[in-house]
């Protein structure tokens, strides 16, 4: 009894080493988890409709063609080039072929197109182009810095995005249409509490069919000229602007829109 | 039952989504000045002709002083009248708004004038061109003499209803004109509109003239003079040009302002060896003494609403600025910055403070809110000093020397002015070289 019970202890104690042994999660140190990085998702449009300055346009057209040359003269084989025409910039589709050669003469089997690495021309193609241009153009880099500051998305900015319709690219793109159209008044005092809010009835081509000043009774108490100097300036804005630029569906959704003016920031520089 | 709530569930949400108001934040603008398009007057043909007017001209010359003074300010753009796409008269009864759009004006001056009788009468309409309507439409009659004056407060009116501020165009600029070399000036009172015009000569330059500055009427001028070398306080009467002697003060050391009630002048002088401030009333003559204090106190000058003075002191050490109550009572210092501060005034809207301050042998003309928090240096020079307010408080005026040579020659002082934000520096053109301004209030009020 005493002899089978050492036996049966003994078979015990090698079976749960083995077992401690050979099972990784038994010997590892436990996972450092990174801090909790708190995310929210935000809807944005597959491409964005903010339209580059004309010369951050250009800028990025001839940044795309010289990356474009140098890949096909980095690439292509001797061969294929000869029959290149040299003033002809190729076409996309001949591009096509000229990498299948490529792929030809390097190693075609093992470069598996699913899982491959990113390439050097890749990489630089997935520059974000809205930095060149903000670089370039003065009125990019301040619709950047908008994009930038609403980054910290209040809960209205999140209301906007989701609930309310409008993307925030598209969001983005009315706003950066109305900056360029308002004329903020200059003397306007710095610290007085300045906001208009004006509420549109728009078509569905972007023109307005009804535009309201929703504080309008400020408009005419004594000691608000500056008030109404400002909500004169916002509707000359939204006026001068038209057709906004609005999306081409959801139509029910931006139907009716509010449109906040606040000078504020700008003017405290 | 499930399918109930599951049913009013959706029509929740539908009818959320349904309603929910997209709104859109707009914090930012382009803050280039705002383009005006300011058509030719359009002379009436009834018109009669007026001795030393050209009447055919004046429609184009009212317009012209419109739009130098809207330049001046930083704030409009005034577009190039060869743009224009409606004649005046046209344009005066209903202007063509896509029309004017086009040429990407956004607001539209139009009028008309006509001289009968011996009377000019302007009106005058301001256009939205954006909202295609009347913002405002005012007619003013007076002698065709006077054909300046009505461009300016022409120019006011249209400002005021675009910014919401009064304007400070039918105003005068009083000065200290000099002619000659720096060792040998000749200075004079000098009186301007506030665009360079009409300049007159008040004094014949025998004395030396120092710091005049207007009463709340603009009726009168409060200036010093040396005469056999002794400080003497004057009052002018600009239009009769009768001079009074105020008083005499062997140690005056800083020129006298108004009360804003014109009541009283405030000035600073020295007994015994110690400046104090004092004021006097001007119909009592009386003098009383304000400050008591073994420090070197000048410079004063008083709130809009007459309750504080703000003024200079090197109580604490160097020179700074302090305010007190109008009777002498709590007194507290206001400047701490490095430098030494000097020449303070009150603005006329009463938020701030100009000054002129000295640091590191660079003179700035700068601004301070009232308890002396918010302190910004608008301008930097070699020297420049006097700061004078327009009458809303949006720009200001003081004078500016450049270096001369031993002998005397290069040296220049003229009269400059800058917005309050510390844009739109401009020079102001004298006749001569000008210093020591001080801004009128509007003469049309």
């Amino acid at each position: 009894m005493t002899k089978s019970l050492i036996y049966s202890l003994s078979f015990h104690a090698v079976m749960i080493l083995l077992t401690v042994l050979s099972l990784p999660f038994m010997i590892r140190e436990p996972v450092d988890l990174p801090p909790i990085v708190s995310m929210q998702l935000i809807q944005i449009s597959d491409k964005t409709n903010i339209p580059y300055a004309p010369k951050a346009r250009k800028v990025i057209e001839k940044v795309k063609k010289e990356e474009e040359k140098r890949f096909v003269s980095e690439q292509a084989p001797p061969a294929a080039k000869a029959k290149e025409k040299p003033d002809r910039i190729p076409l996309p589709k001949k591009q096509d072929k000229k990498k299948e050669l490529v792929k030809k003469k390097q190693n075609p089997k093992e470069v598996k197109p699913e899982i491959r690495q990113a390439s050097e021309f890749e990489k630089k193609d997935i520059i974000d182009t809205n930095q060149i241009a903000a670089l370039i153009d003065k009125a990019k880099e301040d619709s950047a810095k908008v994009k930038k500051s609403d980054n910290k998305l209040t809960q209205s900015n999140a209301k906007n995005s989701f609930a309310k319709g409008l993307t925030l690219s598209e969001e983005d793109a009315l706003r950066a249409q109305i900056f360029g159209c308002w004329t903020v008044p200059l003397g306007l005092p710095y610290e007085d509490d300045l906001l208009v809010r004006i509420k549109l009835e728009l078509k569905q081509d972007g023109t307005i069919r009804k535009s309201e000043i929703l504080d309008h009774e400020r408009m005419n108490r004594p000691g608000q000229k500056f008030y109404k100097v400002l909500a004169e300036s916002a509707l000359r804005a939204v006026r001068i602007c038209q057709p906004l630029r609005v999306p081409q569906t959801g139509y029910d959704k931006w139907k009716i829109i509010q449109l906040n003016f606040n000078p504020m920031e700008m003017l405290k520089g | 039952m499930k399918k109930i709530l599951y049913l009013s569930l959706i029509i929740f949400f539908k009818l959320n989504i349904a309603h929910g108001l997209i709104e859109v934040d707009i914090t930012r603008g382009n803050l280039d000045p705002l383009p005006i398009a300011v058509s030719p007057l359009y002379v009436d043909t009834q018109s009669e002709n007026y001795e030393g007017i050209n009447i055919k001209e004046l429609g184009e010359l009212v317009s012209s002083v419109i739009e130098k003074n809207f330049l001046s300010t930083g704030l409009f753009n005034p577009l190039n009248k060869d743009a224009f796409v409606q004649k005046p008269d046209v344009a005066h009864l209903k202007p063509r708004f896509e029309d004017w759009r086009l040429i990407t004006a956004q607001a539209l001056v139009t009028g008309k004038l006509l001289i009968k009788d011996g009377k000019l009468k302007v009106e005058f309409r301001l256009w939205d061109l954006a909202a295609s309507q009347e913002m405002v439409a005012l007619a003013f009659t007076t002698t065709p003499s006077n054909w300046r004056r009505v461009a300016h407060i022409i120019s006011d009116k249209i400002y005021e209803r675009l910014t919401g501020e009064t304007g400070y165009f039918d105003t005068r600029i009083i000065y200290v004109s000099e002619t000659g070399l720096k060792t040998q000036r000749v200075k004079r009172l000098a009186i301007m509109d506030q665009d360079g015009a009409n300049t007159k000569y008040l004094t014949l330059g025998n004395e030396l003239v120092l710091t005049p500055r207007f009463n709340p009427t603009n009726q009168l001028v409060t200036y010093m003079s040396y005469f056999r070398n002794l400080p003497r306080v004057y009052l002018l009467d600009i239009e009769t040009g009768i001079q009074e002697v105020v008083g005499n003060f062997p140690g005056m050391t800083f020129a006298p302002r108004f009360s804003p009630d014109g009541k009283k002048i405030i000035m600073s002088f020295a007994k015994e060896g110690n400046s104090d401030i004092y004021t006097m009333d001007l119909e009592t003559r009386l003098v009383e003494k304000i400050t008591e204090d073994s420090s070197i106190d000048t410079s004063p000058s008083f709130s809009p609403d007459g309750k504080y003075i703000c003024f200079n002191s090197d109580r604490s050490g160097l020179q700074q600025i302090y305010t007190m109550k109008s009777d002498g009572t709590n007194v507290k210092r206001i400047s701490f910055g490095n430098g030494i501060y000097g020449t303070p005034v009150w603005s006329p809207r009463g938020d701030l403070i100009a000054f002129t301050k000295m640091r590191a042998g660079k003179f700035y003309i700068g601004v301070m809110r009232t308890d002396g928090t918010g302190e910004r240096l608008l301008t930097e020079n070699y020297y420049q000093e006097a700061p004078s307010w327009s009458p809303n408080g949006r720009l200001l005026v003081f004078y500016r020397e450049t270096k001369s040579g031993k002998d005397g020659l290069g040296f220049t002082a003229k009269l400059w002015s800058i917005d309050i934000t510390g844009y739109n520096e401009r020079e102001l053109k004298t006749e001569t070289d000008a210093s020591d301004p001080s801004w009128s209030s509007l003469l049309s009020k």
